[in-house]
């Protein structure tokens, strides 16, 4: 993939440029003077943490909003961008982090949603036309994908890859894409990767959201930080440096990203035995002692999660043996496991964590009203007081407890349940990606508790898809394939590369 | 439009429903005698629709209601004439209120139980009960209706000058509030209603808590029933056709959401009081039932048509 220096140029112009951008929602200065660029034929990577304002400066390219001042111009023409329609026109594509895509149509039918190529006879569409053109369409950037299969049965990895297309078959000229490995496997990561450098080789400017700074550094060219509604630092990423960039988004040096681990280690609190689950879990046994942080590995089909749910009572167990301080337990119900004193904090906060319309506070103590003696009655003006020292304790920033939970940042939804589960005083704890999808400040917070909570003497079962923080903060690390526990290492004595390789080689 | 606009609209609109029909109809509107009248037939909705709002809460619905009205008043009826005869005493009356309400608590109790167990929608099973509860109270008495002309007291008798029936809607309007604000099984039904997947990895038992709001449907629809079978002196196997959705509109008009996770006690009461005030207002003014029935159907769009408008500015930033 030669490409002369004469064409580098020419992909090289600039393709979008915003100008002294500033917006106001009421009391708040989401932004202020911001100037962001984005070349064609190169990665932008923004950063920033949650609530700095990458949003907002999205949605105002997006036209999703007007931005009271500044303007954006793109190839160099001035636009206003009223509304998503016209930024569309203009050759913008948002490819947000949830992504909209009709699940039960197939590949090519939400390629060409709105804009159906007519069949001979009025009023149809000409499903052969819509299939070949995708075809094509794939084929020109080397993208492998079935333009018939429905979207519901392809995985989360192939559905970024049919926004893509979508935004490519409106002729989009400036890709954003927010947090778009959030939610993939390692694998699916790679391949993402591969399909921005090719949209990059095709002279497309990427504007790509992130908080994962090994991403940025992997894949960018350039980097920009955002802190506060200011963009406050900019530079190439041939010379990036991370702590650098760490020190501008927070503000403030994270020289103990990870907290010092010096909680004593003690007997054997929690142990399983050849667990097996209707979900595909197979034969699993580890324990965990007091004071001790054990971290899960795996790759997307491990069944890391299931692992948990099965010991939460979510799943059927199908054998094995649980016990938790020298008790054996038969849990067959999250209503059980908690009564026995294990938490579990689940990966999905929108789905299986919080019930977002309801008050902070009921989300508090939903699990915990036995704990706080108001299994018979309610007393709202005690609860409102728990629930108030509960959130300090975490630090949620909120309106208060009786505050709506939706109207919460991700980062201080998460805390909200931690809240939750430390008012349980539960002492095995579960933690399934606690750390996903929260901004590098808040990751610290996390961390920093769960070394807490390993020096108040409770087990800690830490699963995550992001090596480096199992390796800062875990005694050991098991690590999962699927369904089955194929290594259980201890930290100071194991590599990533070696616990990548366990997870992802199959062997005999 | 703030918040607490939102949650006065229906109070609102009820106030200015009351102060204008006052104002037209001075001498027969604004009398206390046409208010205990309008509570008093608001009594059977207002029962009914408390349950109803813990079941929409939930995310559920109960379409069976109406025949569930028009069973539990033919089993208590028939209890009643089997054992006191067509000169039944106290005790005989009783005994058939007692049945009457259990009879409506065994039918939400199978409701709950198929939705819970079968893991079926909540609307499915109570179409087919629907069906299946009008079907039985035709059998019980050969689709003929039962007299019982001793039975007054639920219906017509007052205490203090108060209808009875307007006394227990009271109680039973305290006895919602306290439930859904104070114990454990309201707090879980706003959560299920909610997000069910996070009330259940909450600890939250699903099914229990399913299983006894519809049982506690039921049991209203009973009482409700018995009010119902006094205030006409007969029970009547036609009872209640197409109550239900008279139910539901006070329950969305109060600003409960079909989605579930959101609904109050006291938007009910003033969404039953509305309708019951309207057709009562129409009846005054000489408006026909037939337009009476478009201006309902024009209030229950309305509502939720500005309740959502109301809800879309306050999401915005």
């Amino acid at each position: 993939m030669n490409v002369g220096p004469a064409q580098t140029v020419a992909r090289r112009q600039t393709a979008l440029r915003m100008t002294g951008i500033s917006k106001r929602f009421g009391p708040v200065q989401a932004l202020c003077d911001v100037t962001f660029g984005a070349r064609a034929g190169s990665v932008h990577a923004l950063v920033g943490e949650n609530g700095a304002g990458k949003s907002t400066l999205m949605k105002i390219l997006a036209g999703v909003y007007q931005p009271d001042a500044g303007t954006i111009e793109i190839h160099g023409c001035s636009h206003t961008l009223a509304n998503p329609a016209e930024a569309i026109e203009a050759g913008v594509s948002m490819i947000y982090q949830e992504l909209d895509l009709a699940e039960h149509l197939t590949v090519a039918e939400n390629i060409f949603l709105g804009a159906e190529p007519r069949g001979r006879l009025p009023f149809t569409v000409s499903h052969h036309q819509m299939t070949a053109q995708t075809r094509q369409l794939a084929e020109r950037y080397h993208f492998d994908i079935r333009p018939d299969a429905k979207v519901e049965d392809l995985p989360t990895g192939d559905c970024q890859i049919v926004e893509i297309l979508k935004a490519l078959r409106r002729n989009a000229s400036i890709i954003v894409m927010d947090e778009p490995t959030s939610s993939l496997s390692e694998r699916e990561t790679v391949r993402l990767f591969e399909v921005v450098r090719q949209l990059r080789q095709q002279g497309l400017a990427i504007v790509y959201i992130s908080h994962r700074l090994e991403e940025v550094a992997a894949l960018a060219d350039e980097v920009s930080v955002l802190r506060d509604g200011r963009l406050v630092h900019s530079e190439p990423v041939r010379q990036l440096d991370v702590p650098r960039i760490v020190h501008h988004m927070v503000g403030r040096e994270l020289t103990d990203f990870f907290p010092q681990r010096n909680a004593t280690v003690g007997d054997v609190l929690f142990e399983v035995n050849g667990l097996s689950s209707e979900a595909g879990v197979c034969d699993v046994g580890f324990a965990i002692h007091r004071g001790e942080i054990v971290g899960m590995a795996g790759l997307v089909g491990a069944r890391r999660t299931e692992v948990a749910r099965a010991i939460f009572g979510v799943d059927p167990k199908t054998a094995g043996r649980v016990t938790l301080d020298g008790r054996e337990l038969n849990v067959t119900s999250p209503a059980e496991a908690i009564a026995c004193g294990i938490a579990l904090l689940t990966e999905d906060r929108k789905r299986t964590g919080l019930c977002l319309q309801l008050p902070c506070s009921w989300n508090i103590t939903l699990p915990n009203l036995a704990q706080i003696g108001m299994q018979r009655l309610i007393r709202p003006a005690q609860e409102h007081r728990i629930a108030a020292e509960a959130g300090a304790r975490m630090a949620v920033r909120w309106a208060g407890p009786e505050a709506p939970t939706d109207s919460l940042s991700g980062g201080n939804q998460q805390k909200l349940l931690v809240a939750r589960w430390l008012l349980a005083n539960s002492t095995f704890m579960i933690f399934d990606e606690p750390t996903r999808g929260i901004d590098v400040g808040a990751k610290a917070e996390v961390y920093g508790l769960l070394n807490r909570l390993a020096e108040q003497g409770k087990a800690i079962l830490f699963i995550s898809s992001e090596l480096p923080e199992l390796f800062g903060i875990a005694d050991r690390i098991l690590v999962m394939r699927r369904g089955r526990l194929v290594g259980n290492l201890t930290t100071k004595e194991t590599t990533p590369e070696q616990v990548m390789h366990l997870a992802a080689v199959e062997e005999n | 439009m703030s918040k607490v606009v939102r949650q006065l609209l229906p109070f609102a609109t009820l106030a200015i429903l009351v102060a204008a029909l006052s104002a037209l109809e001075p001498d027969t509107f604004l009398t206390t005698e046409n208010f205990l009248n309008v509570l008093s037939r608001s009594s059977v909705n207002g029962i009914i629709a408390m349950g109803m709002t813990a079941v929409i809460i939930s995310g559920g619905i109960d379409l069976s209601v109406g025949s569930m009205l028009a069973l539990a008043g033919m089993v208590g009826a028939g209890v009643l004439l089997k054992v006191g005869g067509p000169a039944a005493g106290a005790g005989a009356c009783f005994l058939g209120t007692v049945v009457g309400i259990g009879a409506g608590l065994l039918c939400g109790l199978l409701n709950g139980t198929l939705i819970t167990k079968l893991k079926l929608p909540p609307f499915i099973v109570t179409l087919g009960t629907m069906s299946a509860f009008r079907g039985a109270s035709y059998i019980i008495n050969n689709s003929k209706m039962f007299d019982v002309p001793m039975y007054t007291f639920l219906g017509q008798s007052t205490l203090l000058g108060v209808p009875v029936s307007v006394l227990i809607l009271a109680i039973v309007v305290l006895f919602g509030f306290f439930v859904l604000r104070y114990t454990p099984l309201g707090r879980y039904t706003y959560a299920i209603g909610s997000n069910r997947q996070a009330a259940f990895h909450a600890g939250v038992n699903v099914d229990r808590n399913l299983i006894a709001i519809y049982s506690m449907m039921g049991a209203f629809v009973g009482l409700a029933a018995m009010i119902q079978t006094s205030r006409t002196i007969s029970a009547q196997p036609t009872a209640g056709i197409s109550l239900e959705l008279d139910i539901i509109a006070a329950v969305v008009i109060g600003g409960a959401s079909l989605a579930g996770g959101r609904g109050t006690v006291v938007g009910t009461i003033v969404g039953t009081l509305l309708i019951s005030f309207l057709r009562n207002g129409c009846t005054l003014l000489g408006i026909s039932t037939n337009i009476q029935l478009v201006v309902i159907g024009a209030i229950i769009i309305g509502a939720v048509a500005l309740d959502q408008i109301a809800r879309s500015r306050a999401d915005t930033p």
